[in-house]
């Protein structure tokens, strides 16, 4: 069998190519990204004319998945996890209206905010949904998964969710690759009685998901990705979710029963056959205490269970192959202490970049209003949080810029200032808009246009060319809109125009629009 | 046999050059591998590493356990430092001396130097300059790789040339000329 060395991104593309994948809806994310770029470059996608172009955002994947499953093709939906919230009123209905073709939500969580806000865990969606969730532990269980996924989805005529972590995701193996499998035939959905989530139907459809509850029970019951380990005469049961497995792998200790996790919902019988042989268990999961939460409902509240929430494990982070020998009661070696001379080196916006020339000009002219905030979003010029800049006094969600300047503005704060990319702005930024020329909220909104989604590697951009139209379609007054070449040699003219709209009482937009120099560099490397 | 390798540098500094052509050669013998990388954010003139794992047994973890990495490879001397728990008592140190500072709060060279030269098994050489004075300035990355490739012992320094010629082939020949000239350079000194 051909082995290729893969990331874990990776591996799930090619398993879901594989498998007869027929069209890959994502917005780019931090870990989730290589996905849908290695359909993209994938010779059999292109040959298949599998899609794959990106998306607006989550929910727009989301849904567009949902259409193709409904057409009785597989589609597969990635994102970064905090792309489940954005896709979440979507993604929770589509268990109760069910699939037709085989559908898989794939999260790839952050754990230690490697590139992220925040760490939640994909997992409780899963639950929420009441849906099955697979979890790989290894580059080659992902790959193996996403044909059983698939499968499993279109038996129990439901979405899948697959979660993955940063360390999966980012991390090389070699995997056994097996044959291409065809597409599934175009076959739309003909019945519409559990399309359309009318209340009266919409009970019916709660109902039959709830139904289907103990099959998907059953099923992670039989899954070969769960099963129990006995190493030599055991007292401590271990319970190993996902890559979780391979850290407590790692320590080979002999006196331990590990039940390695990969697929939820939790397999009841496994864990209390766990419970019975083992006097405690510790729970190893990356992420949040999922499990270590509800395995208190199987095995009674008296029996001692340990983890994340107990201490035994750090409460917030990854995991890693030293908390977890050292919960596990292992000696981890300590040869040399932190270097002396070692100081932390925070990422910087390049030099050159547009976004500098914005902060600066911003800086400069956000002096002269003693009142003044600017809110950020989410891209490469979050970075303009840390010095030199140290410009922007917010950053919360994609889009939030827009609609707390709006809200910060309504409550009286002068100038209340926006600053948010093109991708983003397109992504969550642009219903805001709306909001603000409604309310004729007094605020300036800087879109910072470097005509790609930079922070993830430079992906295409859903609004290029048109986001003036698109401000003048929202109902953003002509004479203010306005554009400028974010360079040193325009400071004047960039300032100037910044006061002038600060200065106008009514929504403005200034569009700062140079091209990311590493999409440039790019571009010229491939002529 | 199995070597834990720390990869290190600043972002752009070609590191995950460095553990690509690893990757090939130990995938070409037959030797399993698992290698973190980091990706987003951090690219952006921050610290990265790469944590590769090679060995003929299987591999667990795709994280280096700390005290038991093998060889830590760098392009930057305060980044070699940065990993100093992940390494131990017989571990070597291959880096550059070419301090890369982007940051108001780089520690005093002489400092930092003369603490990676109180470890017992370094090896540092000036190696941006050396590609500047031999022309390939693009292919710093490749003289480290030679200079690490007598510890790396798992595989051959000839499968890693190979590899080079391999992972360099589509970008023609120039490239991969000197990027293996970059190898020799390090392998020989």
């Amino acid at each position: 069998m051909e082995k290729k060395l893969l990331l874990g991104d990776e591996a799930i593309a090619l398993g879901a190519i594989n498998a007869g994948l027929s069209g890959v809806y994502a917005y780019p994310g931090t870990p989730s990204t290589e996905i849908t770029e290695f359909i993209q470059g994938n010779v059999l996608a292109r040959e298949r004319g599998v899609h794959s172009r990106w998306c607006t955002n989550e929910k727009t994947a989301m849904e567009a998945a949902l259409g193709m499953s409904y057409a009785g093709k597989r589609a597969l939906v990635c994102m970064k996890h905090v792309g489940m919230n954005v896709c979440a009123d979507a993604f929770v209905n589509s268990a109760v209206t069910g699939v037709n073709g085989g559908l898989i939500v794939l999260a790839a969580d952050d754990p230690s905010m490697h590139s992220s806000q925040n760490e939640q865990d994909s997992r409780f969606y899963g639950k929420f949904a009441m849906i099955p969730v697979f979890e790989p532990s290894t580059q080659q269980e992902a790959y193996d998964m996403v044909s059983n996924a698939f499968e499993l989805s279109e038996r129990l005529k439901l979405p899948v969710l697959m979660r993955v972590v940063t360390r999966l995701a980012h991390s090389r193996a070699a995997v056994s690759i097996t044959a291409p499998k065809e597409e599934n035939t175009f076959s739309p959905d003909n019945d519409r009685t559990h399309w359309v989530l009318l209340p009266a139907i919409a009970r019916k459809q709660y109902l039959s998901l709830i139904s289907k509850q103990a099959e998907i029970e059953q099923d992670s019951e039989n899954s070969s990705y769960n099963r129990l380990e006995r190493y030599g005469e055991s007292k401590l049961g271990v319970i190993a979710c996902g890559i979780a497995y391979n850290y407590v792998r790692e320590a080979r200790l002999e006196n331990i029963e590990v039940l390695k996790l990969s697929q939820y919902p939790m397999p009841v019988d496994m864990i209390k056959q766990l419970s019975s042989e083992c006097s405690s268990i510790l729970v190893v999961e990356d992420g949040q205490p999922v499990v270590e939460e509800l395995v208190h409902t199987i095995v009674g509240s008296d029996y001692p269970i340990e983890g994340r929430l107990t201490g035994k494990l750090p409460r917030t982070g990854e995991l890693n192959p030293d908390n977890v020998a050292k919960a596990l009661g292992k000696e981890v070696s300590e040869t040399f202490a932190s270097a002396e001379n070692v100081v932390g080196r925070p990422p910087a916006l390049c030099q050159g970049c547009g976004h500098r020339d914005v902060y600066n000009a911003l800086n400069k002219v956000a002096a002269e209003y003693p009142g003044a905030r600017i809110f950020g979003d989410i891209g490469c010029y979050t970075l303009g949080a840390l010095p030199p800049f140290r410009s922007i006094d917010s950053c919360v969600d994609m889009g939030a810029s827009i609609t707390m300047a709006k809200g910060a503005a309504d409550a009286g704060l002068f100038p209340a200032i926006a600053v948010i990319g093109d991708s983003t702005f397109t992504h969550s930024g642009m219903t805001g808009l709306l909001d603000a020329v409604n309310d004729k909220a007094n605020i300036t909104i800087l879109i910072s246009d470097n005509l790609t989604t930079a922070m993830t590697g430079g992906q295409d951009s859903a609004g290029t060319n048109k986001f003036e139209a698109i401000c003048l379609g929202l109902g953003v007054e002509p004479e203010h809109v306005r554009v400028v070449v974010p360079l040193p040699k325009n400071m004047e003219e960039i300032t100037n125009i910044l006061r002038e709209e600060i200065n106008y009482n009514g929504v403005s937009v200034i569009i700062p629009r140079r091209e990311c120099l590493r999409t440039l560099a790019r571009k010229a490397r491939k002529k | 046999m199995k070597k834990d390798i720390i990869l290190s540098g600043v972002g752009g500094q070609g590191i995950l050059s460095i553990a690509t052509v690893i990757g090939e050669a130990a995938t070409e013998c037959g030797v399993n591998l698992k290698q973190a990388e980091v990706h987003g954010m951090s690219q952006r003139g921050g610290d990265v590493q790469s944590n590769l794992r090679l060995s003929n047994e299987e591999i667990y973890s795709d994280l280096i356990p700390q005290g038991e990495a093998d060889i830590i490879i760098s392009m930057e001397p305060m980044e070699a430092l940065r990993y100093l728990p992940f390494i131990n008592k017989e571990s070597w140190v291959i880096t550059s001396s070419n301090t890369f500072i982007n940051i108001p709060n780089y520690p005093e060279e002489s400092k930092l130097l003369n603490e990676l030269s109180s470890l017992s098994h370094v090896v540092q050489l000036p190696i941006e300059d050396m590609a500047k004075e031999h022309k390939i300035p693009k292919s710093a990355n490749m003289i480290l790789l030679g200079m690490a490739a007598p510890y790396i012992e798992i595989l051959a320094p000839e499968q890693l040339r190979s590899a080079i010629a391999t992972i360099f082939a589509r970008k023609g020949e120039k490239v991969v000329e000197d990027n293996l000239k970059a190898f020799d350079l390090g392998f020989k000194l």
